[in-house]
């Protein structure tokens, strides 16, 4: 398939610190060198070489990656990544400083939600103005009015200023005139992270019978990781101006989390785990040490069972004590939840026993978050808790279906107990 | 694979001469869409309205007539003050409205400016035409103070020179466009000039035959010592030319018109100039 978008060797540089402060005189320096042929005064030695030099700083570094058309391609990376900067070259917000960006067709670029809205101006003049801003021609979106109406749900309100709308009303407004534009390419950055979640679901489904149906490009940039699951079927990782991935979607969102932080080990010292904030732990109870005693290298197939040792150390004698186990993956997304039967400890260091299930989980690394609480006055109240308290990976190998080609966008994060299926014989 | 054809390639060389006409061309909804916000977001929420536009250069010649008029003496003889300062003042305000105007077109709106494309000409046309509507009403104005003074055989008389006028309003917003853009591209570096745009359209009013009747003073007129410093001044033709036209005071010197007419064209090139060598990257400095 052809390429819709070609980025070739995209650098983007910033100057740091204030700019325009001071600068008339050093320009009007650097102005007159020029003239005379001399070397810029106030260019820094070394200004050619790469990276971060002086009081500039490269935003993107060589960038360069295709995308065919039809493709939605997702961008992720950490704040400051460039992600943004890229958005906005392809935009022509701004120039890049080295290499060119072609593409063809007609780009919508989404960067905010609702450029050019006015509040003084209506709903529906409002839509011709943002269309306008966007590259439509008024007969354009006359064709487009109804439909766009429609899928903004807020038709009663068309002609009320938009200043008296509330801030769903206007992302729903803004997000429908975006996506019912003719373009052939549309880039968007965060817009989906507005609005409730009923619409954003409404939004991503209508982004995907634009690209698989009419066929447009779509380049999203976000946070939010399960958008980009929905979305894209390619990421590109952005990391410090650099591209460090670009292929499949699993792979990319796990090299963006960073495998920095996993930690694969037989013992894990739970005193220094964070802890979440939102706990009022009274210090009587705390969770000291974890040993996983069956593992060598913390893989396990589906079914196995965990056998660990946790230390408590508690102040007192405690009845109606028990864990639970929160399975994460490496994205923070929580997977499931284990309880453990309810015990009681003694005053001093306590060794508990541990066998955990691993049912239903699929091939994937998680993290576990444990909690200790006591039960009393008929609710639970947790006593101590460690975050990625261990880290384990899941890998079933025997001939189970589906096993290394799981689809989590598709069939979640959980596998089920096989369904016994016979057919009667009448 | 043969090297394919894009439609758009971003590079960060560029063409100096290329003015995006056809894309400019393919924006003018959004040109007369601009047009139609500045007017209808101007006078929202205000009582009065668009009759601001009539009160404001009424309330400027009233108080021009009073002081530099009938104090000073500096009005022209022959016909009324009144007339003579309102002539003068609405299209002053117009080239003073759309130089102040557009020279901050890239802070004032670099929130959109910011987030999409379109040619960037578009925001600084669209303030040269919404100024076109407050001016309208108030040559419509002029026009009927001007018929009044007709029927009162006040000594307004009008001649076929007024035909010159589409041209004189088409030099005005050129001029106000080349100096305003100028004046906005380097404001996007140098804010120092965004303090002192008000105080040189402020100076250039009274360097332009506004408040006075330069046939008056020796030294302006034809003949006197600045005579030629001061008709460099493109507006100041114009001024002589409107009035000598609606009020049949004062003369046209062609060769002075003449030369306004380059330095609008010199002026109105280098701003546009300008404006595309900035327009590309200005966002990364403003």
């Amino acid at each position: 398939m052809s390429d819709a978008i070609r980025f070739e060797n995209v650098w983007k540089e910033y100057r740091l610190g204030a700019i325009g402060g001071g600068t008339l005189k050093g320009d009007l320096q650097s102005f007159i060198a020029r003239i005379r042929g001399q070397e810029d005064p106030n260019r820094k030695i070394g200004m050619e070489l790469m990276g971060e030099v002086g009081e500039y700083f490269y935003a993107l570094k060589d960038i360069s990656f295709n995308v065919p058309k039809g493709q939605a391609i997702g961008i992720i990376g950490h704040n400051g990544a460039g992600k943004s900067t890229l958005l906005k070259l392809l935009a022509r917000v701004t120039a890049p400083t080295k290499g060119r960006i072609l593409y063809d067709g007609r780009i919508t670029s989404m960067l905010e939600v609702g450029t050019g809205f006015h509040g003084e101006l209506t709903g529906m003049e409002n839509i011709y103005m943002n269309g306008a801003i966007l590259g439509m021609t008024k007969a354009e979106i006359d064709k487009k009015i109804d439909e766009i109406i429609e899928f903004s749900e807020v038709a009663a309100f068309i002609d009320t200023p938009v200043k008296r709308y509330s801030s769903g009303m206007y992302v729903k407004l803004a997000f429908s005139v975006a996506a019912h534009l003719d373009s052939e390419i549309m880039i968007m950055d965060e817009v989906l992270a507005v609005g409730d979640a009923r619409f954003q679901q409404k939004c991503i489904q209508k982004m995907k019978d634009e690209t698989t149906v009419a066929g447009k490009t779509v380049l999203y940039v976000s946070h939010n990781m399960n958008t980009i699951r929905q979305l894209c079927e390619r990421v590109v990782v952005l990391d410090h101006g650099q591209l460090i991935y670009d292929g499949e979607v699993e792979e990319a969102i796990k090299k963006y989390i960073g495998i920095a932080n996993v930690n694969y080990k037989r013992e894990y010292s739970l005193t220094d785990c964070p802890r979440p904030k939102s706990g009022r732990y009274t210090g009587e109870i705390n969770l000291k040490k974890l040993n996983l005693l069956n593992t060598e290298n913390n893989v396990f197939s589906e079914g196995d069972v965990i056998d660990l040792n946790i230390e408590v150390e508690s102040k007192k004698n405690v009845e109606n004590m028990s864990f639970m186990f929160i399975f994460q993956n490496l994205d923070d997304t929580r997977v499931g939840m284990s309880e453990s039967n309810e015990f009681s400890l003694h005053e001093g260091i306590n060794n508990i026993s541990l066998k955990v299930p691993l049912d239903c989980l699929i091939n994937e690394e998680y993290k576990v978050e444990i909690s200790i609480s006591q039960y009393t006055d008929n609710r639970h109240m947790r006593c101590d808790c460690a975050k990625e308290a261990f880290f384990f990976r899941i890998y079933t190998k025997e001939n189970k279906m589906k096993a290394d080609n799981w689809s989590p966008s598709n069939w979640g994060r959980m596998r089920g107990k096989p369904i016994k299926a016979e057919v009667n014989i009448t | 694979m043969a090297e394919k054809k894009f439609d758009v390639v971003i590079e960060s060389k560029y063409n100096p001469l290329d003015f995006h006409f056809k894309e400019l061309l393919r924006y003018r909804d959004l040109i007369f869409l601009f047009v139609r916000r500045n007017f209808v977001a101007q006078y929202k929420q205000t009582v009065l309205g668009p009759a601001w536009a009539i009160i404001q250069p009424l309330l400027t010649t009233i108080v021009f007539s009073v002081i530099f008029g009938n104090v000073a003496g500096l009005g022209a003889d022959g016909v009324p003050t009144f007339i003579f300062y309102l002539s003068g003042t609405v299209m002053w305000s117009y080239f003073g409205s759309c130089l102040t105007n557009t020279s901050n077109t890239f802070i004032s709106n670099s929130s959109i400016l910011g987030k999409v494309y379109f040619p960037r000409l578009v925001m600084p046309i669209s303030t040269v035409f919404s100024n076109l509507i407050g001016f309208g009403i108030q040559f419509g104005m002029f026009l009927c103070f001007i018929i009044y003074y007709l029927f009162t055989d006040s000594g307004v008389h009008v001649n076929w020179m007024i035909c010159m006028f589409p041209l004189y309003v088409i030099q005005l917003a050129m001029l106000a466009l080349g100096f305003g853009v100028i004046i906005s591209s380097l404001t996007t570096k140098y804010r120092d000039l965004a303090m002192l745009v008000g105080f040189i359209a402020e100076m250039w009013k009274y360097l332009t035959p506004i408040a006075y009747d330069m046939f008056k003073l020796h030294a302006l007129a034809p003949g006197g010592k600045l005579h030629a410093l001061y008709m460099l001044n493109p507006v100041t033709p114009i001024i002589n030319g409107f009035r000598y036209g609606f009020l049949g005071i004062g003369q046209i010197e062609w060769f002075y018109y003449g030369i306004g007419w380059a330095t609008t064209i010199v002026i109105f090139l280098i701003g546009v100039l300008l404006f595309n060598r900035v327009e590309r990257t200005f966002m990364d400095t403003i």
